[in-house]
């Protein structure tokens, strides 16, 4: 290649990208806005939990409300994530592997709690368990409390982490397509030999990327929760929940302190899901590939 | 026979089916049902005397203000950094990348908190800025904050993926013809992006107006000055006053709704001028 012939590489570097000026101005400007409010918060949560000391830290995290707290989180989240992850699978079978009238609408009910306030989520369960609610009478009569209880804060957060692993699902089964599945077929795999031998070694990573995140807000719902919780001290609390009632008391240092465990979690999950999102755009890449083609 | 076979050959879709149906009934259909409900069962006076109440009016102005506000400023900055994280090389660029989503994993109330500490009068920040004389925490200002915050990640999200499948021959053939290049993305890039901002965007909104836990600690929740409307609805439920919750409820609700809609327009009208 000679450098008189006009290629997109001679063009490239003073036509194609901007000044080194701008590139500058532009690149220092999205850094500080992103330093700003999302590197500077994330430090203050864990120096502020910090500045009373090791031994402060310590003592809030091993209080017995805080263990309580966390037990609670693990309970709510260890119900809601295998509940979903199932739901999930089951959706995304139904979607991808078949043709039936109404899909998009179908899709779109099920991405609908992403688009309901916290709050609301929260409230539409008061309405039907509360003791004012539909069921409510019926509920009480036979001494079955589901409100201001565990199942209450269990249903609340199903419902916020519903979407979670089917809308991962979906996108990646759909680029697979049927093909494998059919052969299994044809070579005489029943159903679930098909879908545990071809169809989930396929997408696993896809799966995992959505139970991560799924329980990420599942440990970390705030709002939806606290409307059915009703705060009760070392029963109904969840870790978010025990945040805010040490905040409120003005025990900041055991506030951040206990919310040093959440954003622990955050950051664990960000590193699983960078690591994840690698495998995952691979699994859609080689699937959109034709078949021989490697 | 003939339903099968226009379905697919696989084995399985009943009971997928059927258990899709199933529980997105009990944990959705049903229970998002009751509030709809419930909200028939309410007169037309009841309804009209909560919703059009000065205290619940000053909670929707300052909600959907300031989740507009938010909303803007992370269609701007999100375009930034998702036009930086493709375009330029940056050092420690995936370390940023996975950054990005930082506000989808730290719990709300983490958030809440954090931005409350950060921005009151002795914070890292607001130590510099209550000298200038701009309040920030405890006042509508601190909402958008709030709801800036948790907004970033949808307008980067929706935008980045378009930007890096955008052909690089489109800017080749605009300078070759000679745009330079402010036109070049004027022209060329940017109607490209539209779409995507947009849907971005309407995200980023939706999701700021029903934002709960990392707004209220930054709020000061002063009644008709600093009230979301998902505290008011809080305010009344404490209060036992299921049927202005309600109200207020559903009013959010059918807003939300809206939203979702012009999304899906957008989407629907995008990918029927991609096929043109």
């Amino acid at each position: 290649m000679t450098t008189q012939s006009i290629t997109p590489n001679t063009l490239g570097d003073a036509a194609l990208t901007e000044p080194k000026a701008v590139r500058w101005l532009l690149s220092g400007l999205a850094l500080t806005f992103l330093i700003l409010f999302l590197v500077v918060p994330l430090v203050a949560v864990f120096v502020q939990a910090l500045e009373k000391g090791v031994d402060t830290y310590w003592a809030a995290i091993i209080e017995p409300d805080a263990l309580a707290a966390i037990r609670l989180t693990l309970i709510a989240a260890g119900v809601s994530v295998p509940l979903n992850l199932v739901f999930g699978i089951a959706a995304a079978w139904a979607i991808t592997k078949f043709k039936f009238r109404g899909k998009a609408f179908l899709i779109t009910l099920i991405d609908l709690p992403f688009s309901v306030s916290p709050v609301i989520s929260g409230f539409i369960y008061v309405l039907l368990f509360g003791l004012q609610g539909w069921l409510g009478p019926w509920l009480k009569a036979h001494d079955i409390q589901l409100i201001f209880a565990v199942p209450g804060i269990v249903l609340a957060t199903i419902f916020v982490t519903f979407p979670f692993v089917a809308r991962e699902l979906i996108p990646l089964m759909q680029a697979q397509g049927t093909e494998e599945e059919e052969a299994a077929l044809v070579l005489g795999a029943s159903g679930w030999q098909i879908f545990f031998r071809v169809t989930l070694p396929n997408v696993i990573w896809g799966v995992l990327y959505g139970v991560i995140l799924c329980n990420a807000r599942a440990m970390g719902e705030f709002g939806a929760v606290s409307v059915v919780s009703g705060h009760i001290r070392g029963l109904t609390n969840t870790l978010p929940l025990h945040v805010e009632i040490l905040y409120n008391e003005y025990n900041f240092a055991a506030a951040f302190a206990v919310a040093t465990l959440l954003a622990l979690l955050a950051i664990l999950t960000l590193v699983a899901k960078a690591l994840l999102e690698k495998k995952v755009r691979h699994a859609v890449k080689s699937a959109t590939k034709p078949i021989g083609v490697e | 026979m003939i339903a099968i076979k226009q379905r697919g050959v696989l084995p399985g879709f009943g009971l997928a089916m059927g258990f899709t149906i199933l529980y997105l009934s009990l944990i959705v259909l049903i229970p998002l049902s009751s509030l709809l409900f419930k909200t028939a069962t309410l007169s037309w006076v009841d309804f009209w005397g909560t919703v059009a109440s000065a205290r619940v009016l000053a909670s929707f102005r300052l909600t959907f203000g300031a989740a507009l506000i938010a909303a803007l400023i992370n269609g701007v900055f999100g375009l930034l950094v998702a036009w930086v994280l493709v375009r330029y090389k940056i050092p420690g660029k995936r370390i940023i990348d996975a950054l990005v989503d930082l506000p989808f994993a730290l719990p709300t109330a983490v958030a809440g908190i954090t931005l409350a500490g950060l921005y009151s009068s002795n914070g890292w920040i607001g130590r510099f800025i209550e000298p200038l004389g701009l309040k920030i925490a405890y006042t509508p200002l601190g909402i958008m904050v709030a709801m800036t915050f948790i907004g970033i990640p949808f307008v980067v999200r929706t935008v980045q993926p378009v930007l890096e499948d955008l052909e690089k021959e489109l800017e080749e053939a605009a300078a070759c013809l000679g745009a330079n290049r402010w036109q070049t993305f004027v022209r060329v890039i940017f109607p490209a992006i539209t779409p995507a901002l947009l849907t971005g965007f309407a995200l980023a909104y939706a999701r700021a107006i029903g934002e709960y836990g990392s707004v209220i600690f930054i709020a000061g929740n002063m009644p008709m000055v600093s009230e979301i409307t998902p505290l008011l609805i809080i305010t009344k439920l404490e209060q036992y006053d299921y049927a202005g919750a309600t109200a207020i409820a559903s009013v959010m609700l059918l807003f939300s709704f809206l939203i979702l809609l012009s999304i899906n327009l957008v989407q629907w009208w995008s990918r029927r001028h991609a096929e043109r």
